[in-house]
């Protein structure tokens, strides 16, 4: 943890924005690039951009297929490049570069006239789109996630090899019932791949599992890959009837949407934002050693994930974890230390049910409230009320772990405490989630 | 030809359209976003659809359709609804021909031309809705009177904006309904209803996070029983002086929350000094001091609020430069400290604190226009005062906590920017202190309220 802590000092991982935001400083390891703890995202980023770089040369070698078109196109792209959004979960998007990215591949005819562009120029327009994109970004430092990028092309990839084919056998020209049918069964496929993509790249990130992200990525791109494969589909339909006009036209709506994302995105960040920072009152307010319902929410994120937590409950467990301390504002004076683990029971209970009152009060974080409520209750349960729920377990098991080890234990300390914490695995702790503390604490 | 024309209306077409619409104004209970009353109805991309497709008179049939829609409704508003979607659908679609568009499918040659005549029919058909409802409105006396001087109009625009950036989506129903038919409105509807709800889902989060946020603020606040409610209030306060000076809404939102946050930083002082009874050491002034800083530190993370957060840092300072943590002075101060500070008087003076009861509305109005200049800046005051006077001001219920008497204890709360009154000069006993304030304290009684606020 220390070698985290000294990491994690500088702005380095990846922006606090999702859930996982803060929660996750990545390792950046020092070895050389191509020993990367993430192979997938490896092989995925240098196999896309391969595949764009020989796009560009073959396209550039053969001519493009009317170039006005490809232009507009390619500007369309890197304008929605550039409106890029962090969705919730800290995922990236471009709803409209991937849309009018959708359309070219599935351009059939423009204003009468038939399109013959190759799937290769699609790649190589779409390539180029994102890059001069993505330029600004960079420029002042807001680098893309490489993958995300990765994965847009990759989609116009898989969408125009295999749709530019069949444009050509069987010389479609015009729209009809069929070619918007073929259009939406083939953008489903590519959602559907592109999915099952993102969720390898999640479990790799989060070391999570394949199944529980799979899950995660379907619902949470479900809405934004409906709204854009769907505005892709009407664009490239609507464009054989208008010409270029109609791509400008058409894209207003899915600005709109783009809109309504977009802030909906910022007001999950702020939520997060406003809970992190005011979790922090129980530290300046002394009862709290410092920086400890951060460190205990990035803990429990960590053995969440290594026990497949879905990412719905990530989030309330991050919630409960930052304010599990919370009661605490509601003693006189702070306990001695702040570490709630050395308390009494009593204590300790008394402190659960204040903040989970607290939290109750919202009365938005019901489930929030609750994992607070039992977060110091024995492995089976105070009463008649059965086991805790999961979350609380975890927080018991983090809050425990932060308490003894305290913001500077080095390794060996930290052996001693995860097996001080074995040991009381039949009574209090829960051994599952002792051991993935282990597993995640080997991994730091 | 009363209600004309007649020609290039294709019953199937009307027919279709006409049941999509039911079904798009059934699905779509309007979308409130910042505005209330107002919102972005899918359905209204139907309408216009129709209004290329089957010309006014059949785009005035579909309209009036809107009044099976399925959903619960009394007969009269129904009743309106159609008939307000028929005259807004009719005179679109007037507009539409009058300016050279053609009924029917358009076809090729018609791009691009058939689009300006279009966005004029968007026009036309959003202003009409909006005015109607306008009349409707006025005619039910709802709007208040105060509000149609200054509406709000930002938000509205937004809102408007975005409606027609949807209603575009019209054309596109049109243009490739010859070629696959129904799948245009499927194809079409469905960003429309995602949008929908994620703008549904963006209005219930943001609830959620005011809704933590204030309770959040309150749980700080359990500290002391006197100070219950008070960020909630200075939150108002701080409002109703930004929304009065005609700041846009997000940034009255935004001071909105810096008031409601502006104590946080009081976590950091010791219970024992915040409760403590009688005099207070200068180590203890100067824990008091730093509330505002830790305040800051503890919030600035919350990147929305931006400028805002000034607000919190700076709340003590006074316009003469004797305020803290930074002694600025004037002009120097944050925009919304200023507001803030303001606020945050004006409740302390007008709640009860244990030394001494509540003051009245007009004496607290009439105490801080005597600190304009000195302490605050007189353009707030003013703003506050016309803010009250129109809307009052909702002055807090404790009468009296449990278990203690005023005068109980002998100290202000060591937050209280006024107030102390002439029995207890004990309060600005500290040395250095005692040298700052000196002039202003003797001159008045209330002139401890300036001597309070240097605390």
């Amino acid at each position: 943890m220390t070698q985290k802590q000294s990491e994690g000092a500088g702005p380095s991982g990846p922006q606090p924005g999702g859930p996982e935001g803060g929660a996750l400083g990545h390792q950046r390891s020092g070895g050389p690039f191509w020993r990367t703890a993430r192979p997938f995202r490896a092989l995925l980023v240098g196999g896309v951009g391969a595949a764009s770089l020989a796009a560009l040369v073959l396209t550039a070698a053969a001519g493009f297929d009317q170039p006005y078109v490809a232009l507009v196109f390619c500007l369309v792209i890197a304008g929605g490049e550039l409106a890029r959004i962090t969705l919730p979960g800290n995922r990236e998007s471009a709803p409209i570069a991937l849309a009018g990215a959708i359309a070219y591949a599935f351009l059939i005819g423009l204003g009468g006239e038939p399109s013959h562009h190759t799937a290769w120029q699609v790649v190589a327009v779409v390539a180029l789109g994102v890059a001069l994109g993505e330029l600004p970004h960079v420029a002042v430092g807001r680098s893309p996630r490489l993958e995300d990028v990765a994965r847009r092309v990759l989609t116009a990839l898989l969408l125009a090899a295999a749709f530019r084919p069949i444009v050509e056998a069987l010389a479609l020209t015009g729209p009809s019932v069929a070619v918007a049918l073929l259009m939406t069964g083939t953008v489903a496929l590519a959602w559907a791949l592109d999915v099952a993509l993102s969720a390898v790249l999640r479990a790799e990130r989060l070391c999570t599992r394949l199944r529980v992200a799979l899950r995660d990525e379907a619902r949470a791109q479900v809405a934004t890959g409906g709204a854009i494969a769907s505005s892709g589909v009407l664009i490239a339909l609507a464009c054989t009837v208008t010409g270029l006009v109609g791509l400008l036209v058409f894209l207003a709506p899915l600005l709109v949407s783009q809109v309504a994302f977009r802030r909906h995105a910022e007001v999950r960040r702020t939520y997060l934002e406003t809970v992190r920072a005011l979790s922090r009152v129980t530290e300046v307010g002394g009862y709290v050693e410092n920086g400890h319902s951060r460190r205990v929410s990035q803990l429990s994120h960590g053995i969440a994930c290594e026990l497949g937590l879905a990412e719905a409950e990530l989030l309330e467990l991050e919630y409960a974890a930052l304010m599990h301390d919370i009661g605490q504002l509601s003693l006189r004076e702070p306990i001695a230390g702040g570490a709630t683990v050395l308390a009494s029971p009593r204590e300790q209970r008394r402190i659960a049910e204040l903040g989970s009152a607290i939290i109750r009060e919202t009365g938005v974080l019901d489930n929030v409230a609750e994992m607070v409520r039992r977060q110091c209750e024995p492995l089976a349960g105070d009463g008649d009320e059965g086991v805790p729920p999961l979350g609380s377990r975890v927080i018991k098991v983090a809050n425990a772990f932060d308490d003894l080890v305290g913001e500077n234990g080095d390794a060996e300390r930290r052996a001693a405490v995860v097996e001080r914490l074995r040991m009381d695995t039949d009574s209090e702790y829960d051994p599952r989630v002792v051991d993935a503390l282990s597993r995640v604490l080997e991994r730091r | 030809m009363l209600i004309g024309p007649y020609t290039g209306i294709d019953v199937g077409t009307l027919v279709l359209i006409a049941v999509l619409f039911v079904v798009a104004e059934s699905i779509s209970t309007h979308v409130v976003v910042d505005v209330k009353e107002a919102g972005i109805s899918p359905s209204s991309a139907v309408a216009l659809a129709a209004v290329v497709l089957v010309g006014p008179a059949g785009a005035a049939v579909v309209g009036l359709a809107s009044c099976l829609a399925i959903r619960r409704q009394g007969l009269v508003k129904r009743a309106f609804n159609g008939a307000q979607f028929a005259l807004a659908a009719y005179a679109a679609g007037h507009v539409y021909l009058l300016l050279g568009g053609t009924v029917g499918v358009p076809g090729q040659s018609d791009f691009p031309g058939i689009v300006l005549p279009y966005v004029a029919a968007v026009l036309t058909h959003t202003l009409l809705n909006s005015a109607l409802i306008g009349i409707l409105m006025w005619c039910l006396g709802v709007t208040r009177p105060a509000g149609a001087g200054r509406l709000r109009w930002r938000p509205l625009a937004a809102l408007e904006i975005a409606s027609v950036g949807y209603q575009m989506l019209g054309l596109a129903i049109a243009a490739i309904w010859g070629a696959v038919g129904i799948i245009a409105p499927l194809l079409v509807l469905l960003p429309l209803f995602i949008a929908r709800w994620v703008f549904g889902q963006q209005t219930a989060e943001a609830r959620a996070h005011e809704a933590t946020l204030a309770t959040l603020c309150q749980a700080v606040e359990t500290k002391d029983y006197y100070t219950r409610g008070h960020c909630m209030r200075v939150a108002e306060g701080s409002a109703m002086i930004a929304a009065e000076l005609g700041m846009p809404a997000e940034r009255v939102q935004k001071i909105r929350y810096a008031g409601m946050l502006h104590d946080i930083g009081k976590l950091g002082v010791p219970t024992k000094v915040i409760q403590k009874t009688g005099k207070l050491t200068d180590d203890e002034y100067a824990a008091i001091k730093l509330h505002p800083t830790r305040g800051y530190e503890i919030v600035r993370e919350i990147s929305f609020l931006d400028e805002a957060l000034a607000g919190i840092r700076h709340h003590h300072e006074r316009l003469d430069g004797r305020g803290y943590p930074m002694g600025l002075v004037g002009m120097e101060i944050p925009e919304s400290a200023r507001i803030i500070s303001v606020a945050d008087v004006f409740d302390c003076l007008t709640s009860t604190r244990s030394y001494r009861k509540a003051w009245s509305v007009e004496d607290a109005i009439a105490e801080l226009r005597r600190c304009a200049g000195s302490q605050f800046d007189p353009r707030m005051v003013e703003a506050l005062v016309r803010a009250v006077s129109r809307e009052g001001w909702q002055t807090p219920d404790i009468a009296e906590p449990p278990g203690c008497r005023y005068g109980a204890t002998e100290r202000p709360d060591p937050d209280e920017p006024g107030a102390p009154v002439p029995d207890l000069p004990a309060e600005v006993n500290s040395p250095a202190e005692e040298e700052k304030t000196t002039p202003v304290a003797e001159s008045t009684s209330a002139g401890a309220v300036t001597g309070g606020q240097d605390r």
